[in-house]
C-alpha cells in the first residue's frame, strides 16, 4: 500500500480551506445587484386562501416584487414533483396530490409557501412580509400518523381517506403458514419518531438570468445539481437543460434532505428574470425546521414467527408511514422499496410480507433522512429478534449468531439477493471488543452504585450502491441510478476528474484522487476532483444512499482504464514497440523484457503533440469518460453493541460503551470511513435519545429551534470503539459497500435495546428521555414487586 | 443609521450601518469575511463564534454596535502572516475534526478559548462540556475532542496524551 493509495488513511485535500474561514457555501456567494427574498409561510396547518392583499407591501421601501401562486400559473411553471411511481395493492397508481412551488388556492402545513416578497435587502423584505394581508379560511388539521386514514378532512382530493398508496411486498400465503406452524411468536407495535435532518448548513439559493445570453444560473445547497437541473427543466418548465446551469459549490452537510428539489430554489431561479435581477434566499433555522424534508414517522405492527429450535421462520409487518402535505422527490420510494426489502435483515427468514400504508398530513413532506427506510427496517427486526431471544431465554448474540445467513449469494423472499458477508466474524470481533464476557460484572459494579447497566446488540444491514438502472425502473424509479465520470489528463500529466457525485462532507476530494494515484502513480497534489456544476461536469446522479464510492469510484476506475489503455497506444509508438508488450505500473509504461520505460507524464505530453504517431491511425489527447451502471445493489453490515446506565431515580441514561463492527468492503480512506460511523452513530444516538419533531393538534410545529428540538452535544455522546471486517463486494470493480449510513441505521436499536435491558421494560419508545425511560423502570419495578 | 469602528483581524475599520446590524452581518456582508457562518437563530450551534477582545462570543446575537473600539478575531485571522495554521486549525485537519466543514471556524474559535481558560491539559470530560455551545451534525465530536485535546497540548508545545473520561 503506498502513502496515498486505497487504504491509507490520508489527510484530507479540501480541510486547508475549510478550516481557514475560506469554504465557499451558497451564502457565501453575492452577485452584483442581487435583490433578497423573503418567503411568507403558512402561520395554518390546513386552510383555504381566499385572498391575497399585497398592495400595501407593495408601496414599502425597497420592495421589487410579491409574487405568488397565480403568477407561476400565469407564467406556466408547473408543480413540484415525486419521481417514483408506487403502485398500489390493487395496481393503480398511487394517488398524488398537486405541489405548487407557491400555494394554489389553498395551504396544507405550517410552512406552507404563501407568497414571495423581493426587495433591496433582506430586513425590508422581511418588514414588507408583515404588510402583506392574507385571507384565510381556516379547515382542520390532520396530523396524526396512525389515525390519518380516519380523519374526515382530507388534505388532498385525490387522495381519499388521506391514502397515498397501500403497497404490499413479500408473500402472503408463505407467511400466514408460517405464522400457523410456528412455536413462538413475538409480537409488536413500533413507532419510528419524526426527526429533522437539520444540515448545520441551512438550505439556501441564489437565481440569476441572464438576457443577453437568456440563460439562468442556480446557486443552489444540493446533493445533486445535475437532478436538480433535470427537474427544473423537464418538469417544472424553468427553461431547457441548456439554458440553465446549476451549481452546488461547497454544501454544509445535507443527510438526504438537500437531495430535493424545493420550492424556494425554483421560486429564486423564476423571479430572476422576472424582477431582473439576481435573488438570492437564505434559509434561517426555524425556516429549516418548517420546510426541510423530515425523516421517518412511520407506525408499525410487527410479528416475529420462531420455530421450536429457535429458528426464525416468518415476519409480517403492517406499517402507517406518513409522507407529510406533498409527495417530495423521493418521498415515495423510502417506505416502500428503501424499506421493506431489508426485513430480512442478516437473517435467514422463509416468509416475509409486508404491506405499507403511506398517508397524507398536514405537516411538512416527510423524505429521504439518512439511512431512508433502513433505519426504520433495522429497528422493526432488531427489536424484535432482541425481545425474542428474551422471551426465549436464549442469549441475544446466541439468537442471532443461530439465524444468521452463512451463504451466499442469498436470495431473500424480498427481493433483495445479497452477494457476500460473513456476519458472524463482525459479531465475534464485536463482542470481543465490547468485552461482553465481562457485562455482568459491570453491570453488578453499577448496581452498587445505584445505576441500572444494560446492553444492547444491534446487527444491522443496508443495501446501498443504489443501483441497477433497470431493476429501480421496474420498481417505479423515474431516473436511471448509474454513474458517470471524465478523467482529464493534462499535457503535463496532472489530473482532472470530473464526477457526477457530489461531496458535502464525505471528503471525495481525497477518496477519489486517492483511487487515481494508485493507478496512475501520479502524485496526490496532480489530482483535482470537480464536482457540482453542470456547465462543467456532464449529467450525473449525484450522492445519497453511501453510492459515491460503490457507484461514483466505480466510473472513475472505468474511465482510468481506459486512459491506461489509450496511455499503451501512446506509449507503444514512442517506445517503439507492439502494444500488446506494453506493461503499465507504479507511473510508468514499459516494454516487457527490455529496461525501455515511459513516465506517464510523458506520455500524456506524447499524447498531446502527436508528433510520434500518426494522428490519423490514432486520435490525439489523453481524456476518457465513462458511465457505470451498478450490477447490484451493495451490502454493508455489521454489529454495534450499546451499553448504557440509567439512573431509576431520574431516568437519565448516560451511554456508556459503544462498539461497532462493520463491513463496508474495500476501504479507500479509514479515517474518512470511521469519521463517516462517528457521525452517523451521533444521528442513530440522537434517534434514540434525543430527537423528535413534534406537532401539536392544531398542526402547530411545537418542535422550530434548537431550544425545544434536541441535537446531539458533546456532552451527550461517548467516544466510540469502531473496528472492521471485510468481504469484498463482488457486485462492483473495487469491491466498495458504502459506510455513510451505517451508523445511523445501526444505532437506535442497539440503543433502545441496551435501555430496555438496563430497566428491564419493553415499553421504551423513541426518543428515550429521561421521563419515557423513569416511567419504564418504575413499571419494571412495579411488576416485579407484583410478582 | 450609524457609524462604527472596532479592529478586524488586526485592521481598523469604520463603517456606516443599520444600528440593528448584527455583528456577524458585519463580518460577512460588510467585511466579506464569510468564514464565520450563520447555523441558527437562537443562539444555539456556535457556528458564528468570533473573539471579541480574546473572549470566544457568538456574533449572531452581538450588534456591531456593541463592538465600538474591540478587537474582533475571526476564522480568518488567527492564521501567522505567513499562512502558517494555527495549531488548533492543523489539530483539526491531523484528527479529522471536520466533514462538511460548516461548524468548523466557530468549533476552532471556541476550541481556542478553551484552552485559553481553561489550560493546555484538558481531560475528555472537559472538553465535551466546554463543547456544548457547538453543535457539529457531521462528525458525532469523537474527532473534534481529539483534534481540540492535541490543539491544546500544541499550544503549549507539550504532547501528552488526554485523559478519556473513562479512566
Ligand atoms: S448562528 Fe450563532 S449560535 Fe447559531
Ligand atoms: S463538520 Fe459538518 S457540521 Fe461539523
Amino acid at each position: 500500500m503506498s502513502a496515498t493509495g486505497i487504504g491509507a488513511s490520508v489527510r484530507r485535500k479540501e480541510d486547508h480551506r475549510f478550516i481557514t474561514g475560506s469554504g465557499r457555501y451558497t451564502d457565501d456567494i453575492n452577485r452584483p445587484g442581487q435583490a433578497h427574498a423573503y418567503f411568507l409561510r403558512s402561520p395554518h396547518a390546513h386552510a383555504t386562501i381566499k385572498k391575497i392583499d399585497a398592495s400595501k407591501a407593495l408601496a414599502m421601501p425597497g420592495v421589487l416584487a410579491v409574487l405568488t401562486g397565480d403568477d407561476l400559473a400565469a407564467d406556466k411553471i408547473g408543480g413540484l414533483i415525486c419521481g417514483w411511481m408506487i403502485h398500489n395493492k390493487d395496481g393503480s397508481p398511487m394517488r398524488a396530490g398537486g405541489h405548487p412551488a407557491l400555494a394554489q388556492g389553498k395551504v396544507r402545513y405550517v410552512g406552507d409557501h404563501v407568497a414571495v416578497i423581493i426587495a433591496d435587502t433582506l430586513a425590508q423584505a422581511r418588514d414588507a412580509s408583515e404588510a402583506v394581508v392574507v385571507d384565510y379560511g381556516v379547515l382542520p388539521a390532520v396530523v396524526d400518523t396512525a389515525t390519518a386514514m380516519k380523519s374526515k378532512t382530507v388534505v388532498h382530493d385525490v387522495a381519499p381517506n388521506n391514502s397515498v398508496y397501500n403497497w404490499h411486498l413479500g408473500n402472503k400465503d408463505d407467511t400466514e403458514k408460517a405464522f400457523k406452524a410456528a412455536k413462538h411468536v413475538v409480537k409488536m407495535n413500533i413507532v419510528n419518531n419524526r426527526l429533522a435532518p437539520n444540515p448545520m448548513e441551512p438550505r439556501a439559493a441564489i437565481g440569476l438570468y441572464d438576457k443577453a445570453e437568456d440563460h439562468y444560473t442556480l446557486y443552489t445547497t444540493s446533493q445533486n445539481p445535475h437532478v436538480a437541473r433535470l427537474v427544473l427543466s423537464a418538469f417544472i418548465g424553468i427553461a431547457p437543460e441548456n439554458k440553465l446551469r446549476v451549481v452546488a459549490p461547497d454544501v454544509g452537510g445535507g443527510f438526504g434532505s438537500k437531495i430535493f428539489i424545493y420550492a424556494e430554489e425554483t421560486v429564486c431561479v423564476w423571479a430572476s428574470k422576472k424582477v431582473g435581477r439576481p435573488v438570492k434566499w437564505n434559509s434561517d433555522r426555524t425556516e429549516a425546521f418548517l420546510s426541510d424534508a423530515h425523516g421517518r414517522d412511520h407506525v408499525t405492527e410487527a410479528q416475529m414467527a420462531i420455530d421450536e429450535n429457535g429458528k426464525i421462520t416468518g415476519l409480517r409487518v403492517h406499517t402507517i408511514a406518513n409522507l407529510g402535505a406533498y409527495l417530495s422527490t423521493f418521498s415515495s420510494s423510502v417506505p416502500t422499496y428503501l424499506y421493506a426489502p431489508l426485513l430480512s435483515g442478516q437473517y435467514n427468514i422463509p416468509a416475509i410480507y409486508a404491506e405499507v400504508d403511506a398517508v397524507y398530513t398536514t405537516t411538512a413532506p416527510v423524505d429521504a433522512y439518512r439511512g431512508a427506510g433502513r433505519p426504520e427496517a433495522t429497528f422493526v427486526v432488531e427489536r424484535l429478534v432482541e425481545v425474542a431471544a428474551r422471551q426465549l431465554g436464549i442469549d441475544p448474540a446466541k439468537f442471532r449468531q443461530m439465524n444468521y445467513i452463512t451463504k451466499f449469494p442469498h436470495q431473500t423472499p424480498v427481493i433483495m439477493m445479497y452477494d457476500a458477508g460473513n456476519y458472524n466474524a463482525s459479531m465475534k470481533k464485536a463482542l470481543e471488543a465490547a468485552d461482553y464476557k465481562g457485562f455482568g460484572k459491570r453491570r453488578k459494579e453499577a448496581e452498587k452504585r445505584g445505576k441500572l447497566r444494560g446492553i444492547g446488540f444491534s446487527s444491522y444491514i443496508e443495501a446501498c450502491g443504489i443501483a441497477p438502472s433497470a431493476a429501480v425502473g421496474s420498481l417505479g424509479a423515474g431516473v436511471g441510478l448509474w454513474e458517470s465520470a471524465e478523467v482529464r489528463v493534462n499535457p503535463i500529466g496532472t489530473v482532472e476528474i470530473l464526477t457526477g457525485s457530489h461531496s458535502h462532507g464525505q471528503g471525495h476530494e481525497t477518496t477519489f484522487a486517492q483511487l487515481v494515484c494508485e493507478r496512475l502513480g501520479v502524485p496526490l497534489e496532480s489530482v483535482s476532483i470537480i464536482h457540482g456544476d453542470t456547465d462543467k461536469v456532464q449529467m450525473g446522479m449525484g450522492t445519497y444512499g453511501s453510492r459515491s464510492g460503490a457507484v461514483g469510484m466505480s466510473a472513475i476506475s472505468k474511465a482510468l482504464d481506459k486512459v491506461i489503455a489509450k496511455g499503451k497506444k501512446v506509449a507503444a509508438y514512442v517506445l517503439e514497440a507492439s502494444e500488446k508488450d506494453i506493461d503499465f505500473k507504479d507511473g510508468k509504461f514499459s516494454v516487457k523484457g527490455t529496461d525501455k520505460t515511459l513516465d506517464f507524464g510523458a506520455c500524456a505530453l506524447q499524447a498531446y503533440i502527436a508528433h510520434k504517431f500518426n494522428g490519423q491511425d490514432l486520435e490525439p489527447g489523453l481524456k476518457e469518460g465513462a458511465f457505470y451502471d451498478p450490477t447490484n445493489f451493495t451490502f454493508p453490515a455489521g454489529v454495534h453493541i450499546a451499553e448504557v446506565e440509567v439512573d431509576p431515580d431520574t431516568g437519565v441514561t448516560r451511554v456508556v460503551n459503544w462498539t461497532a463492527v462493520d463491513d463496508f468492503g474495500v476501504v479507500i480512506n479509514p479515517m474518512i470511513v470511521e469519521g463517516q460511523v462517528h457521525g452517523g452513530i451521533a444521528q442513530g444516538i440522537g434517534q434514540a435519545m434525543l430527537e423528535g419533531v413534534v406537532y401539536d393538534k392544531e398542526g402547530q410545529l411545537v418542535t422550530a429551534s434548537y431550544m425545544d428540538y434536541c441535537m446531539p452535544r458533546a456532552d451527550d455522546l461517548p467516544s466510540f470503539t469502531v473496528g472492521m471486517t471485510v468481504t469484498a463486494c463482488p457486485s462492483n470493480p473495487l469491491g466498495i459497500k458504502g459506510c455513510g449510513e451505517a451508523g445511523a441505521i445501526a444505532a437506535p436499536p442497539a440503543l433502545i435495546n441496551a435501555i430496555t435491558d438496563a430497566v428491564g421494560h419493553e415499553d421504551v419508545a423513541m426518543p428515550a428521555t429521561p421521563k419515557v425511560v423513569w416511567r419504564a423502570a418504575q413499571k419494571a419495578l412495579k411488576k416485579m414487586a407484583a410478582e | 443609521m450609524a457609524t462604527v469602528s472596532m479592529t478586524v483581524n488586526g485592521k481598523a475599520v469604520t463603517a456606516d450601518i443599520d444600528s440593528r446590524t448584527l455583528l456577524v452581518q458585519f463580518i460577512r456582508e460588510n467585511q466579506l469575511l464569510t468564514g464565520t457562518h450563520v447555523g441558527c437563530d437562537t443562539s444555539q450551534c456556535g457556528a458564528c463564534v468570533v473573539h471579541i477582545d480574546g473572549k470566544a462570543v457568538k456574533s449572531c446575537t452581538t450588534l456591531a454596535l456593541q463592538c465600538q473600539g474591540a478587537n474582533v478575531v475571526t476564522i480568518e485571522g488567527i492564521a501567522a502572516a505567513d499562512g502558517t495554521l494555527h495549531p488548533m486549525q492543523e489539530a483539526f485537519r491531523e484528527h479529522h475534526g471536520l466533514q462538511c466543514g460548516f461548524c468548523t471556524p466557530g468549533m476552532i474559535m471556541s476550541a481556542i478559548d478553551i484552552v485559553n481558560r481553561k489550560g493546555n491539559d484538558l481531560d475528555e470530560h472537559t472538553i465535551r462540556e466546554e463543547l456544548e455551545g457547538n453543535i457539529c451534525r457531521c462528525t458525532g465530536y469523537h474527532n473534534i475532542v481529539r483534534a481540540v485535546d492535541a490543539g491544546a497540548k500544541a499550544m503549549a508545545g507539550s504532547a501528552k496524551p488526554m485523559k478519556h473520561a473513562a479512566e
